[in-house]
C-alpha cells in the first residue's frame, strides 16, 4: 500500500519502527495531492514548504524517541482553524488575505504531538452550507463522483480523507458539518459534546452550536485524534473541564446487550430508499452483533430546522459583525464614507449564502421580532434537548440516518435554501441538544455513492458511540472501499 | 408655567484592574496605541472572551456599597452596533440579568437629605479611542488606537429621581468619593475614569407625566455636569414655551461653549438587538462569595463620617474634611493611632499646616513629604514642651522641605524652648527696664498693654521662651 | 407575505450590508419563504418553558487578573487594510 493511503495508526507503526519517514510519507502526500487536487478541489492552500520543514522536525523527534501516535502524521485543517503565518480565508474573499497572528487550540495540540500540516482545507464559505458550494475558492468535488457535492461545510476534510489527501483532517460541525460530508464521502467524522473541543482559534459560526472534530478513515483514527484535541482550554469559557478518557481504550468489538434507540421521527415515509436499505442492513449488522433495539421518540424532531435556522443565523449576524474592513479582511477600496466602508466592504467581502444568513439573524434579533423568533427558538431547543435527555434513559446510543439522501450533484439545491437546509434535518438536533454524534460508512448507493450511519450519545459519551462505531466497522468491509481517483 | 427638571444618571466607572475584562492585557493608561491588544481584544477571527474574576469582584463591592442586590445568576449580553472602535461589532454588557439591582444613595443639598435611587449596576467593556488629529500619515481620516478596548467598566444606572442640577452633582460627588474609597476606580475625571451621560427631561410642576428625555454624554467634570444639565433644562423649557417639542435624542455637551448640541447620525439606525452572549458563560455568585466581599468592605464614608463624631470626638465640620478623601482619612488615622490622646491636636495639624501646604504645592496627600511618624514626632516635643507651637510650624515648615526628623531641625536651629525660669525672669527684667513707660501704664489699671510684653519677650527669647512660664512671670512680675 | 422589501432593506442596514436592488428581491422572496417555514414553532406551546442558550450547563468560567503578553504592535496591525503610524486608519468619523 502506498504511503498516502495509509491511515493513522498504520502509518504510525512505519515511523516507529523507522521503515520510512515522516519526510517520506508527507512528500507522498503533497504528491498525491498534486495529483488529484485539479479534480477535487479539496485545499484553498496547500501548504507544502511548512509540511516539508515540520516533517523534517518531527523525523528529529522520532531519531530522539519522543514519537506518539501523531507524531509525523500528515494532516489537513478546515480553513476555519487559525494557524498562525499562515493564510486562513473560513472559505470567504473577506479573508483571502489574512494570514492569522496566532494558532487555534486544537491546532496548537496536534503541533505539540508533532502533527505536520500538508493545507487547509475547503468549506462552505464561514461553514455556511451542506455542500461546499458556498466557497469563495470554488467548489470541492465528490472524490467517489466528480459531479456531486462531497457534502458541507467540512467539504474539503471530507473529501481530502477520500481522495487519500491527507491521513486525517479535522473539521467542525455547527449543523451536521463534519457528518454530513463524512457520510457523503465515505469517512469517519465526528461530532463531540458541546465543549469537549475548545473553539479557541476556530472562526465562529454559530458559538453556541460550533464544535470541532476528526475527519478520518476509520474508527481507531477518530478516537486518535479526537484524544489529541479534546480537553478543557482555559482560553474558551465554554471549554468544559473534564479529563479527558483514553478514547483507543473505547475501540472494543462487542455491543452484546447495547441498547440501540431507534427514533421513529428519523425512519419516515420520504426517506430516500438508498439510505433505507442502508440503515436496514446496518440495523441487521447491529443485531447479529448482540445490541438490543428499541423504538423511541425524539418528538420535537420536526422542529429542529426551524430552530437552528433561527439559532445559528442570530448567533452568526453578531459573530461576522467583526468584519469591517478596520482591522483585518476586505476594505472596499470603493467607500468615500465610513457607512459606505462598513456596507461596501461587507457586501464585496461576503457571498450570498452568508448574506442570506446574516440578513435572517438581524432579523431574528431585530427589535419587535426578537420574542416570536429567537427567544422562541431558545425555548424549542429546550424541548429538543430534553427529546435526548429522555431517550437516553432507555437507550445508550440511538442509531439514525446522516443524511436524508446521498450526496447530491453540484448546483441541484444552490437556488433552493429551504431544501438545502432541510438536507441537515437529521444532523441538527444533535448540535442543537449538545450532544454527541459519528457517522460511520455503511454502504452504497445503487448510484455508487457512500452512505453513513449515525451514532448518537449522551452528552460526553464519546466512548459509547466510538465502540458502537468500532464494533460495527470491524463487523463490515464499507471503510476499506477506495473511490476511484 | 412652572417646569420641574426630571434628571437620571448613567455613571461609567473605569475599574482599576491589572488586565482587561476580557483578555491579559494590560490596562495602564498611556501606553503606545494598539501596543496592549491581543487576538481578543482586537477582535480576531476565532478569539473569545473570559472573564476576569477580580471585576466581578469589584461590582459586587460596587454594589453592596449603593445598597444593590447581588443578582444570585447575571448573564453577559451582547449590543450590537457598527463603529470603529469596536472591533468585535458588539460590545459585550449584560443587558437583561445585571450583576447587582435596586440600590440607592442618601444625598445630602442644601441641608435636605434625599434618597436617590439606583437602578442597576452591570459589567461592560469599554471601546477603543478614536484619534482625528497629529497622527503622521493620517491626512484626512480618523485613527483607532484599541488600546482602550476591552478595559472593564461598571455602568451604574440611577433612577430618574434627580430634579435639580445641584442635586446631580451631590450624588456623582458621592459615588464618585464610594468607588475611589472603594479603591475600585482611580476616580480621574480627566481621563475618563469616570464619566457621566445624563438624561433631562421637564415636566409642568405638580404633573406625574414625564417629558420626554435627551441624553447628554461624556460629561467630564462635575462643573461640566452642572453646566451641562443646567443649559439643557433652559433649552427644554424654552423650546415647550416657543410651542416646540422635546426629540428624543443623544446630546453632546460642549465645555468651550456650555452648550449641548445634538448628535444625529452617530448611529443611523438604533437596534442593539441585544442577546446572551454565546460565548460566556452564566455568572452564578453564591451567598459566600457576597459575604466574603462584604467583610473586605473599606469603612466607607458616611460610617466613617459617623465613627469621628461618635468616637473620636470631632466636629460634624472636621469629620466632614477629614472623610472627604479616602487618603487623607487615612492618613489622618494613621496619625491618631500614633497619637491616641490627641485626636483634637492631630484633627488641627492635618486640616491646618498639612492642609495648607499641600495647598500652596498643588500636591495630594499621597505626595505628602511629612509622614504620619515624622508628625507624630513633632506633637511629641510639642507635647513634652520642647518646643512651642509657634516653633513647630517653623520645624513643620522645615521638615516639608527637607524630609529631617524634627528633633534633628530642632538641635541644629537651637530652637528647644527655654523653660528655666531663671533666664525667663532675666529676659523679662530687661525688657521691663526698657519700656518703663509701658510698666506704668499697666499698674494704673491698663491691662491691654500685657499682650504687648508678651510680643516683647518672644521677640526676646527668638520664639524659645515657654509661652505659659512667659505669661506666669510676666503677670507676677508686673503686678509687682 | 412574512417579509416586505422595505423591512429586508431595513435589516441590511442595521447588518450594514449593501444589497443589490436584485439582491433585495431575491432576499425579500427567500426570507419570506424561509419565515413561513419556521412560523411552525409558533404551533408549539412554550410557555413556562426555561430558553437554552448553552445546551450543556455551565457556569463561572474566570480569569485571574494577571497580565498576559501583548502580541505586539506590528502583529495587531499586520492584517490592518490602513493604517498611519501606530494606528487602524480609516475614513474620517464625523461626531
Amino acid at each position: 500500500m502506498e504511503l498516502h493511503e495509509l491511515t493513522i495508526h498504520e502509518l504510525h507503526q512505519k515511523l516507529k519502527k523507522r521503515e520510512v519517514s515522516s519526510v517520506e510519507a508527507t512528500k507522498a502526500v503533497l504528491a498525491r495531492i498534486e495529483q488529484v487536487e485539479p479534480h477535487v478541489n479539496a485545499f484553498i492552500t496547500v501548504t507544502t514548504d511548512e509540511a516539508l520543514k515540520s516533517a523534517e522536525e518531527a523525523d528529529k523527534r522520532i531519531a530522539a524517541g519522543e514519537i506518539d501516535t501523531l507524531t509525523g502524521i500528515p494532516v489537513a485543517l478546515k480553513d476555519i482553524f487559525l494557524t498562525r503565518g499562515i493564510r486562513t480565508t473560513c472559505g470567504s474573499r473577506i479573508l483571502e488575505n489574512f494570514v492569522a497572528p496566532y494558532d487555534a487550540t486544537s491546532w496548537a495540540r496536534l503541533k505539540e504531538h508533532g502533527a505536520v500540516l500538508v493545507g487547509k482545507l475547503n468549506q462552505d464559505e464561514f461553514a455556511m452550507g451542506s455542500s461546499c458550494e458556498s466557497s469563495a475558492f470554488g467548489v470541492t468535488r465528490n472524490p467517489w463522483n466528480l459531479e456531486c457535492t462531497p457534502g458541507g461545510s467540512s467539504g474539503g476534510s471530507a473529501a481530502a480523507i477520500a481522495a487519500r489527501q491527507a491521513t486525517a483532517t479535522l473539521g467542525t460541525d455547527t449543523g451536521g458539518s463534519i457528518r454530513q460530508p463524512a457520510s457523503h464521502c465515505g469517512c469517519v467524522g465526528l461530532k463531540p459534546t458541546y465543549g469537549r473541543v475548545s473553539r479557541y482559534g476556530v472562526i465562529a459560526y454559530a458559538s453556541s452550536l460550533d464544535q470541532v472534530g476528526p475527519v478520518t478513515r476509520d474508527v481507531t483514527d477518530c478516537a486518535v485524534l479526537l484524544g489529541a484535541v479534546a480537553g478543557y482550554d482555559p482560553l474558551d469559557s465554554t471549554s468544559v473541564n473534564l479529563p479527558v478518557p483514553d478514547y483507543t481504550k473505547s475501540l472494543v468489538s462487542d455491543v452484546k446487550g447495547v441498547k440501540v434507540g431507534l427514533p421513529k421521527e428519523y425512519y419516515i415515509a420520504g426517506l430516500d430508499p438508498d439510505v433505507k436499505a442502508v440503515m436496514e442492513s446496518a440495523i441487521a449488522t447491529y443485531s447479529k452483533l448482540g445490541a438490543e433495539f428499541v423504538e423511541i421518540s425524539l418528538p420535537h424532531t420536526d422542529y429542529a430546522v426551524a430552530t437552528y435556522y433561527l439559532v445559528a443565523t442570530a448567533e452568526a449576524s453578531s459573530n461576522l459583525a467583526r468584519y469591517d474592513g478596520v482591522r483585518f479582511g476586505h476594505r472596499s477600496s470603493a467607500a468615500k464614507s465610513l457607512i459606505e466602508m462598513f456596507a461596501k466592504s461587507r457586501a464585496e467581502g461576503f457571498g450570498p449564502e452568508v448574506k442570506r444568513r446574516i440578513m435572517l439573524g438581524t432579523y431574528a434579533l431585530s427589535s419587535g421580532y426578537y420574542d416570536a423568533y429567537y427567544l422562541k427558538a431558545q425555548k424549542v431547543r429546550t424541548l429538543i434537548m430534553q427529546d435526548f435527555l429522555t431517550a437516553f434513559e432507555n437507550v445508550d446510543v440511538i442509531l439514525t440516518p446522516v443524511a436524508p439522501t446521498p450526496a447530491f450533484r453540484i448546483g441541484e439545491k444552490v437556488n433552493d435554501p429551504l431544501q438545502m437546509y432541510l438536507s441537515d434535518i437529521f444532523t441538527i438536533p444533535v448540535n442543537l441538544a449538545g450532544t454527541c454524534g459519528i457517522s460511520v460508512p455503511a454502504g452504497f448507493s445503487t448510484g455508487g455513492l457512500p452512505i453513513g450511519l449515525q451514532l448518537i450519545g449522551r452528552p460526553f459519551g464519546e466512548e459509547t458511540i466510538l465502540r458502537a462505531a468500532y464494533a460495527f466497522e470491524q463487523a463490515t468491509e464499507w471503510h476499506r472501499q477506495k473511490a476511484k481517483i | 408655567m412652572k417646569y420641574q427638571a426630571v434628571i437620571g444618571l448613567e455613571v461609567h466607572v473605569q475599574l482599576l484592574t491589572n488586565t482587561k475584562i476580557f483578555c491579559g492585557c494590560s490596562t495602564k493608561f498611556g501606553a503606545t496605541p494598539n501596543s496592549q491588544t491581543c487576538p481578543v481584544c482586537l477582535g480576531m477571527p476565532g478569539a473569545l472572551p473570559v472573564l476576569n474574576k477580580k471585576v466581578v469582584e469589584y461590582a459586587i463591592r460596587a454594589g453592596l456599597a449603593t445598597n444593590c442586590g447581588i443578582a444570585p445568576k447575571s448573564v453577559f449580553a451582547r449590543k450590537n452596533y457598527f463603529y470603529p472602535d469596536l472591533p468585535k461589532g458588539y460590545q459585550i454588557s449584560q443587558y437583561e440579568l445585571p450583576i447587582c439591582l435596586s440600590g440607592h444613595l442618601d444625598i445630602e443639598v442644601d441641608g435636605d437629605v434625599k434618597r436617590i435611587g439606583i437602578t442597576r449596576i452591570h459589567m461592560e467593556e469599554d471601546a477603543g479611542k478614536l484619534v482625528h488629529a497629529d497622527v503622521p500619515g493620517a491626512g484626512d481620516a480618523s485613527c483607532v488606537d484599541l488600546n482602550r478596548a476591552c478595559t472593564p467598566l461598571l455602568e451604574i444606572v440611577s433612577e430618574p429621581d434627580i430634579r435639580s442640577a445641584d442635586e446631580a452633582v451631590a450624588y456623582l460627588k458621592k459615588l464618585h468619593q464610594i468607588v475611589v474609597y472603594l479603591g475600585i476606580c482611580d476616580g480621574n475625571m480627566e481621563e475618563g475614569s469616570f464619566r457621566c451621560d445624563a438624561n433631562v427631561s421637564v415636566m409642568p410642576v405638580g404633573s406625574d407625566t414625564f417629558g420626554t428625555r435627551t441624553e447628554t454624554k461624556n460629561v467630564n467634570s462635575f462643573r461640566f455636569v452642572k453646566q451641562a444639565i443646567e443649559y439643557e433644562i433652559e433649552r427644554q423649557i424654552d423650546l415647550i414655551e416657543e410651542g416646540g417639542k422635546v426629540i428624543q435624542e443623544t446630546r453632546l455637551f460642549d465645555p468651550n461653549t456650555g452648550v449641548t448640541r445634538s448628535m444625529r447620525g452617530k448611529e443611523e439606525a438604533h437596534d442593539y438587538r441585544y442577546f446572551p452572549d454565546p460565548d460566556l458563560v452564566p455568572l452564578v455568585i453564591s451567598n459566600d462569595w457576597v459575604e466574603d466581599v462584604r467583610l473586605s468592605l473599606p469603612e466607607l464614608p458616611e460610617a466613617k463620617f459617623r465613627r469621628y463624631q461618635d468616637e473620636l470626638g470631632l466636629t460634624a465640620y472636621d469629620a466632614e474634611v477629614l472623610t472627604a478623601d479616602r487618603l487623607l482619612a487615612r492618613y489622618f488615622e494613621s496619625c491618631v493611632a500614633l497619637a491616641p490622646q490627641q485626636v483634637k491636636t492631630v484633627a488641627n495639624w492635618v486640616m491646618g499646616e498639612v492642609a495648607r501646604k499641600l495647598n500652596d504645592e498643588g500636591k495630594g496627600i499621597a505626595d505628602c513629604p511629612v509622614t504620619p511618624q515624622l508628625l507624630n514626632a513633632l506633637l511629641k516635643l510639642m507635647e513634652a514642651g520642647t518646643i512651642s507651637g509657634k516653633i513647630a510650624k517653623t520645624v513643620f515648615d522645615e521638615m516639608w522641605s527637607t524630609g529631617k526628623e524634627p528633633a534633628a531641625i530642632v538641635e541644629e536651629k537651637g530652637l528647644v524652648q527655654v523653660s528655666d525660669t531663671g533666664e525667663i525672669e532675666r529676659i523679662i527684667d530687661e525688657v521691663m527696664a526698657a519700656n518703663q513707660g509701658q510698666v506704668n501704664e499697666f499698674r494704673s489699671g491698663k491691662e491691654k498693654v500685657f499682650g504687648f510684653f508678651v510680643g516683647q519677650v518672644m521677640r526676646a527669647s527668638k520664639g524659645k521662651a515657654n509661652p505659659a512660664l512667659v505669661n506666669e512671670i510676666l503677670l507676677k512680675k508686673l503686678r509687682g | 407575505m412574512k417579509i416586505t422589501k422595505a423591512e429586508v432593506e431595513h435589516v441590511a442596514r442595521l447588518a450594514r450590508l449593501e444589497l443589490t436592488e436584485q439582491e433585495v428581491e431575491t432576499f425579500t422572496g427567500q426570507m419570506d419563504a424561509i419565515l413561513a417555514y419556521v412560523d411552525k414553532l409558533n404551533g408549539l406551546e412554550t410557555a413556562g418553558i426555561i430558553p437554552t442558550a448553552h445546551a450543556v450547563p455551565m457556569e463561572n468560567a474566570f480569569r485571574q487578573d494577571e497580565v498576559a503578553p501583548s502580541i505586539g504592535i506590528d502583529n495587531a496591525l499586520a492584517n490592518a487594510p490602513d493604517r498611519a503610524d501606530n494606528f487602524f486608519r480609516v475614513p474620517k468619523v464625523i461626531e
